[in-house]
């Protein structure tokens, strides 16, 4: 406030002291009159005030105490005299200087802490007789809310009713209202029972009333602030309900059905029937017409904030939290997996075995082993929160390197993700957030020429769905632009420049090795370095990735990621005698497939499936696996990309726990196979990769194409 | 957007409220006293709130209330009384005479954007 607007204070300040002066003059001439004195006062009074206003403080400090002498001499209590006009003069000078100051400090503190020493002195003195007129001000205390320590979450009943004629002094209860749901927690009921019939109704009066169960954690005061200007025109009842610390002492013993049912003299449908004839507690009384249906709503809105709040609290009560290191919680983890495979090779023995008894024992084991899988992995989940506040500090610095002013917000950062999952997606995020700063937002002056806010904005938002968490990284910058990219993927080879593509398929693009990289689309675009390797990251973590973009509004990145990496549900499939697992999250569906269906597509790897023509691999001749082909096969569905693919196996053997096992060295470059699992009776099952299988075998298909075209 | 005038002898309070609320996103209409302030707004010129001294020439704060109230488009509209604190009884009369609330001078910016906040909703 001081830059700039400091200005219009010192001129005021410099006229009043000029005013000051003379009027100074004059007192000493003549030391009891009062209008003078009145003048002096008035002077003192508006540079102090507006000195604080505009942020001089140390000259509103300067001039209390002499503003607290003229105003003892104005009521009589003090008398003007020689010295204070000289000791007044002086600290005029003073105000000068500090006024025309660049900070308003004085440049001479002994000085300036002598006048006041003399000033506090005559205070002093006048002060002795009276027990101090204690004017200790502080600036504005009141009408203000001021800010309030945390207090303890309690919640309060508050019964507003506003006088009739509340609306002439300019007052809406609404805005009341708003402001006090601000608080915190808050359930309002209207009573609207005293409205009168249309032809008695004043437009100009308020006749409604409200209660208002809040739970806040702002304390009594700042509710009471709420209504500061019209504690005369309402009557207000502020009632404590209930509060965080209150101990409750349950005394209610059971209640009478429960007692009955305990005791076996009824059951419990028996109650349920009887209790339902009855009508609650609140229609009998509005039906006999004692109580009005508003306040019935109003104490059941009490009772249901207070069971919520209490309930709350005994669940936090009981959550303590515990720090253990990660090494500990992976060891456990791979302890589970470990015991979901031997429980496994329990339940085949005890269905080869036939015991009844044995067989019981397995399945109780198995349900066992699979809650406790599910609690392991949910000790591994962890907010993205995390992950996601490290991003500010990149934003803060790339936006200011290359001369941008982004903002950068979150959303979902309590959303739990496994903590492999989030360490392993932290460089395909950083890559995403670089990108939309370098090439998707604007520079500032761009944006205003474009009649965008200067400040760039960028969303980091996480959600749940399903298996899946989805990521996105949204920026509101220049977009994506659409046909630069067609023509770059045409000049590629990889599409025909006839073809018609979604806008989708066209961005997908910008995922292909080497397309992104080209400088042209770079600067084109405004998009994708290496996004490439984006795609790379994000189908090792069996997740996926999609862009979808406005030219001029901004482009959306969403990563969809699995919830975890270490157990996932599989569909067991059988090709021969060799096993594969795939992923159960992107089967759709299973069908047959026949020898007729296969010869009707006349050797072409498609089935029509109600109408939609989906395209298969025959994992068995892809994988050259040897042994018999039998008449009927399966498909097995997946969708990937929204796209349908299906898989053609030999049987399927139904749903598998999968433990994922990484394989040896020297399997590390089949592409097609993510890891392994270990099946009940020891056999190996392959996990299928399904992204790079699919990628994998276009890729060969195409090839295979071009080759037979060229021959 | 939503008009607010303020009505104060003081030019530099004039201006810190004008320029505080201007930051703030409202329109600001000045006016230097309560007879001003009046003559501004001949003709129901349309306005969401005034804020206004006690001690002016002319007409003082109290005056412009009482007359504010007595026009039928400015009947029902929020307006602050700015006061010092020694002038408890005024506070009193104000609001009898039609305020919504007041501001205890001297005042910071933010305390004034609260006040506007709260009153405006």
């Amino acid at each position: 406030m001081k830059d700039g607007h400091g200005e219009a204070y010192r001129e005021e300040a410099y006229e009043l002291l000029a005013i000051l002066e003379q009027s100074l003059l004059e007192l000493e001439k003549a030391p009891a009159d009062e209008e003078i004195i009145g003048s002096v006062f008035r002077a003192m009074h508006t540079i102090k005030g507006s000195g604080a206003m505009y942020g001089f403080d140390e000259i509103a400090s300067f001039t209390h105490d002499i503003e607290t002498v003229y105003d003892l001499v104005r009521s009589g209590k003090s008398v003007v005299t020689k010295e204070l006009i000289d000791l007044t003069l002086s600290a005029c000078d003073q105000i000068k200087e500090m006024v025309g100051a660049p900070n308003g400090a004085p440049s001479d503190i002994v000085k300036a802490k002598e006048i006041i020493d003399a000033f506090r002195r005559i205070i002093g003195q006048t002060e002795k007789s009276e027990k101090a007129e204690t004017s200790e001000e502080t600036i504005a205390k009141d009408g203000i809310p001021e800010t309030k320590e945390e207090e303890k979450t309690a919640t309060y009943r508050i019964r507003f009713q506003p006088f009739p004629q509340i609306f002439l002094s300019g007052t809406n209860p609404i805005s009341l209202l708003r402001e006090l749901s601000d608080l915190g927690q808050c359930k309002t009921i209207a009573h609207t029972e005293d409205i009168p019939l249309l032809p008695d109704i004043n437009p100009e009066a308020c006749y409604t009333s409200w209660d208002m169960i809040l739970r806040t954690n702002k304390g009594i005061n700042a509710i009471r602030d709420v209504f500061i200007f019209v504690e005369n025109d309402c009557k207000l009842n502020i009632d404590l309900i209930d509060r965080d610390d209150f101990i409750e002492t349950d005394i209610e013993y059971k209640r009478l059905g429960d007692i009955l049912i305990d005791r076996g003299d009824i059951t419990a449908e028996q109650i349920h029937e009887a209790v339902n004839k009855q009508k609650p507690l609140g229609e009998i009384l509005v039906d006999a017409g004692v109580i009005a249906p508003d306040k019935v709503a109003s104490a059941l809105a009490e009772q249901a904030v207070i069971r919520e709040a209490r309930k709350e609290r005994q669940a936090k009560d009981m959550a303590g939290s515990i720090r253990v290191p990660a090494d500990r919680l992976d060891a456990l983890v791979n302890m589970v997996g470990e015991l979901v495979t031997v429980q496994s090779r329990l339940s085949q023995a005890s269905v080869l075995l036939s015991n009844i008894e044995f067989i019981q024992i397995a399945e109780e084991v198995e349900r066992l082993t699979a809650e406790l899988r599910d609690n392991t992995m949910s000790i591994r989940m962890m907010p993205i929160g995390s992950t996601f506040s490290k991003f500010n500090r990149l934003v803060r610095d790339l936006s200011r390197e290359l001369g941008k002013e982004i903002v950068l917000s979150t959303g979902g950062a309590e959303t739990e993700l496994d903590k492999t999952v989030i360490e392993k997606l932290n460089d395909p995020m950083v890559h995403l957030i670089r990108n939309a700063i370098d090439h998707g937002i604007e520079s500032p002056a761009e944006r205003v020429k474009l009649g965008k806010p200067r400040q760039g904005n960028i969303l980091l938002s996480a959600v749940h769905s399903g298996a899946f968490v989805l990521i996105q990284i949204i920026d509101d910058g220049a977009g994506l632009d659409k046909n630069a990219i067609f023509r770059k993927a045409v000049e590629k080879g990889l599409i025909m420049s006839d073809a018609v593509l979604s806008e989708k398929e066209i961005f997908s693009f910008l995922f292909a090795p080497g397309f992104s990289t080209a400088k042209v689309v770079t600067n084109v675009s405004g998009r994708g370095v290496g996004m490439d390797v984006v795609k790379k990251n994000i189908d090792a973590l069996q997740g996926s990735v999609e862009m979808s973009s406005k030219t001029g509004e901004g482009t959306t990145v969403t990563l969809k990621i699995p919830l975890t990496l270490a157990i996932i549900d599989g569909l067991l499939t059988r090709i021969s005698d060799t096993f594969f697992v795939i992923p159960l999250s992107a089967i759709e569906e299973c069908i047959e497939l026949t020898c007729e269906d296969a010869e009707k597509s006349h050797g072409q790897n498609f089935i029509n499936i109600r109408g939609e023509i989906v395209p298969y691999i025959h994992l068995r001749k892809r994988f050259g696996i040897g042994g018999k082909r039998p008449d009927i096969e399966q498909i097995a569905i997946t969708r990937y990309d929204n796209n349908r693919i299906g898989l053609v196996i030999d049987e399927v053997i139904g749903e598998h726990q999968t433990v994922i096992k990484k394989l040896g060295r020297l399997y590390r470059h089949v592409e097609e196979v993510s890891g392994a699992t270990i099946l009940g009776n020891g056999t190996v099952a392959l996990i299928l990769d399904l992204p790079r299988l699919i990628a994998k075998t276009q890729m060969e298909e195409k090839n295979a194409l071009c080759e037979r075209l060229i021959n | 957007m939503q008009k607010i005038m303020t009505v104060d002898d003081s030019a530099s309070v004039r201006q810190l409220v004008s320029f505080t609320l201007k930051g703030a996103g409202y329109e600001v209409l000045e006016a230097t006293d309560g007879r001003d302030a009046l003559a501004k707004l001949t003709g129901g010129f349309p306005l969401n709130m005034v804020i206004t001294d006690l001690n002016m020439p002319n007409l003082d704060g109290i005056g412009l209330i009482r007359a504010l109230r007595q026009n039928s488009t400015y009947k029902f509209i929020p307006i602050i009384l700015l006061t010092t604190e020694s002038q408890t009884e005024k506070k009193m009369e104000g609001k009898t005479a039609g305020a919504t609330g007041w501001i205890v001078k001297p005042f910071k910016p933010e305390q004034l954007l609260a006040v506007v906040k709260k009153v405006l909703g």
